[in-house]
């Protein structure tokens, strides 16, 4: 943590574990039945309880999108550029509900957990849960809550799928759809960025079927290599460019002119360890994610991206799933996402507009590639902040 | 209000579906949809614009319409607007069809280039015009497509547009008996309120 909390902060926080035993069916068929869910909360539900605010993650996130959870950390949760009190999901009037999915690796019940029957990680066992399913978890999660209706619903990427999903499946649930650099559904090559990550985790020898932690070991190598390649798909070519880019300053102003090649050592090595800045970067990220994220977890969140098409009941029309979805969307990409470029994301706006939603969209010139939504970018934070005022200010004026 | 949105409005039916394309701020949509509980949405490229659209809570989608307007359904809107911007599009005539596919009728209005002052601009000293109300050089300007009175009429009739009310106006929005005698000359401001029967 920083020296002192900042004042817009949340603050120290401290998850709470929710616990289930009516049985899910899942959209596989198979029954989960029992889980866990753990979840944060921030700001206060208001006494007519009108102000509550969903937060869906993305792949590899989790529970803790604000705030700290000991003086000892070093960084805030996910999201505490865009939720805080002041900030654009403004703590001081939003009860901010963010929840760890479950499948997840954070505390909510996954893989990684003990299946209460066979008293053993649930590894390969655990059922394989689709965006659908979270939703229907989340949907329990606000009934235990007592929360009638979401101001909003608000996800980036694999989160923004959740929310079309909450427009879809509760549409009387949810007053505002936020939904941030996403896709109707994955395209082919999307699918196969995430099947190499896949197929690296599972070859990998340490991954024993998936029950590596039954044998007190984990994949580490094949989950190296799934993150990095996930990782080059998060940047953009102009975003690697300029991170890597820096050394170049000795011969020329223009940092692009290396094509962010800055060397590690200063030389070649003419070998085949890492060269270039841009290896050994790959190689951190990989080996930090590694330490800290399951890899049943990372298969089962690439397999909800894959299977996510919420056309699968509507005769492939999208525009017939939104026919109910009589909430307000606000949809948002970035110009150099190309995991999931704009286009993807007016493909969705054009379904809504065919369905007659009320929506609003915003294309934001960015260079950081899909990773921009997790990041400051001052139009895309003012407009996501402009947006939730007038959210707010809908909820003052609805007040009897 | 800005002249020719409060001659627009009186057009706008009570409840019904509005498409703004270059709503601009999002002022009329709001208007509308505080005094006529009109379901509105805008296209607008201008990000300070689509901010201010963001702010008052009116729906506002970032999209270029020299791209066109393919996303949008044939009859999806009962009026389609088009205020102020005809003359900065590439294909204008184009766009008209468009309007006119996807709304069951339009509303344009554009600054009337065929006005005496700008005739007499021309005329006099040999160069473009440039006023208050076209305030560019040639050369920077986004008006790219200027008309008259007179154009547009022939455009209408050529296509087959149906012109249900044309109205002409002078800065201040005032209309009187000698521009509606000689609009062409006179007017400054033309509004046109067209529709076309589906083929």
């Amino acid at each position: 943590m920083p020296d002192s909390i900042p004042t817009d902060s949340v603050g120290l926080v401290t998850p709470q574990v929710y616990k289930f035993d009516e049985p899910l069916t899942l959209r596989s068929g198979k029954v989960l039945p029992e889980y866990e869910l753990v979840v944060e909360t921030y700001g206060k539900l208001n006494s007519k309880k009108t102000n509550a605010v969903l937060i869906c993650h993305a792949l590899s996130g989790d529970h803790h999108a604000a705030g700290y959870h000991s003086e000892n950390d070093s960084k805030p949760g996910w999201w505490d550029s865009c939720i805080g009190p002041g900030k654009a999901i403004d703590t001081n009037l939003f009860f901010v509900v963010s929840l760890n999915n479950l499948g997840g690796c954070a505390g909510s019940t996954g893989p990684a957990s003990i299946n209460p029957v066979t008293n053993k990680y649930y590894g390969p066992d655990f059922p394989v849960v689709t965006v659908r399913d979270w939703v229907s978890s989340q949907l329990r999660l606000m009934d235990r809550m007592e929360i009638p209706e979401w101001a909003a619903v608000v996800g980036g990427s694999l989160g923004g799928m959740q929310v079309l999903r909450w427009t879809i499946s509760n549409p009387d649930k949810v007053r505002h759809a936020v939904c941030i650099a996403a896709a109707p559904k994955l395209s082919a090559q999307n699918i196969a960025f995430n099947e190499v990550a896949r197929h690296s985790i599972t070859s990998d020898r340490d991954f024993h079927e998936g029950r590596y932690l039954e044998k007190g070991t984990y994949p580490k190598r094949g989950l190296m290599l799934a993150r990095m390649v996930g990782h080059i798909t998060y940047l953009s070519d102009s975003a690697m460019r300029a991170k890597f880019g820096k050394s170049v300053s000795n011969f020329k102003q223009d940092t692009a002119e290396n094509f962010g090649r800055d060397l590690r050592s200063g030389k070649l090595s003419f070998g085949f360890d890492v060269d270039f800045q841009v290896e050994s970067y790959l190689h951190y990220q990989g080996e930090r994610f590694s330490e800290n994220f399951d890899a049943n977890t990372y298969l089962l969140m690439t397999k909800a991206l894959d299977y996510f098409d919420p056309t699968v009941d509507f005769e492939g029309d999208l525009s017939k799933a939104f026919a109910n979805s009589d909430c307000k969307f606000l949809l948002m990409s970035f110009s150099t996402d190309w995991r999931f470029p704009p286009e993807r994301s007016r493909e969705i706006v054009s379904d809504l507009l065919k369905a007659g939603r009320e929506v609003s969209y915003l294309e934001i010139e960015a260079d950081q590639g899909h990773d921009a939504f997790l990041l400051p970018i001052p139009r895309y934070v003012k407009a996501l902040s402009g947006y939730l005022q007038r959210v707010h200010q809908e909820n003052k004026s609805d007040a009897p | 209000m800005r002249p020719d949105l409060e001659i627009i409005q009186q057009w706008i039916q009570p409840n019904s579906k509005v498409l703004d394309l270059g709503c601009g701020d999002g002022g009329l949509l709001h208007y509308l949809q505080m005094t006529k509980n009109v379901h509105g949405i805008g296209l607008e490229i201008d990000e300070m614009n689509i901010q201010h659209c963001l702010d008052r809570g009116t729906n506002v989608i970032e999209q270029n319409l020299d791209e066109g307007l393919s996303n949008f359904q044939s009859r999806s809107f009962d009026t389609v607007l088009l205020a102020q911007t005809l003359q900065a599009l590439s294909k204008p005539d184009h766009l008209i069809d468009e309007m006119l596919r996807i709304g069951k009728n339009g509303i344009v209005t554009f600054p009337n280039f065929g006005n005496w002052k700008s005739r007499l601009y021309l005329a006099i000293r040999g160069r473009m015009p440039v006023s208050k109300f076209i305030p560019h050089s040639w050369y920077n300007t986004p008006n790219i497509h200027f008309c008259t009175v007179k154009d547009f009429d022939a455009l209408c009739i050529e296509r087959n547009i149906r012109v249900l009310a044309r109205t002409v106006v002078d800065l201040e929005h005032q209309g009187s008996w000698y521009m509606k005698a000689w609009p062409n000359l006179l007017g400054e401001i033309a509004i046109y309120h067209i529709s076309k029967d589906t083929d």
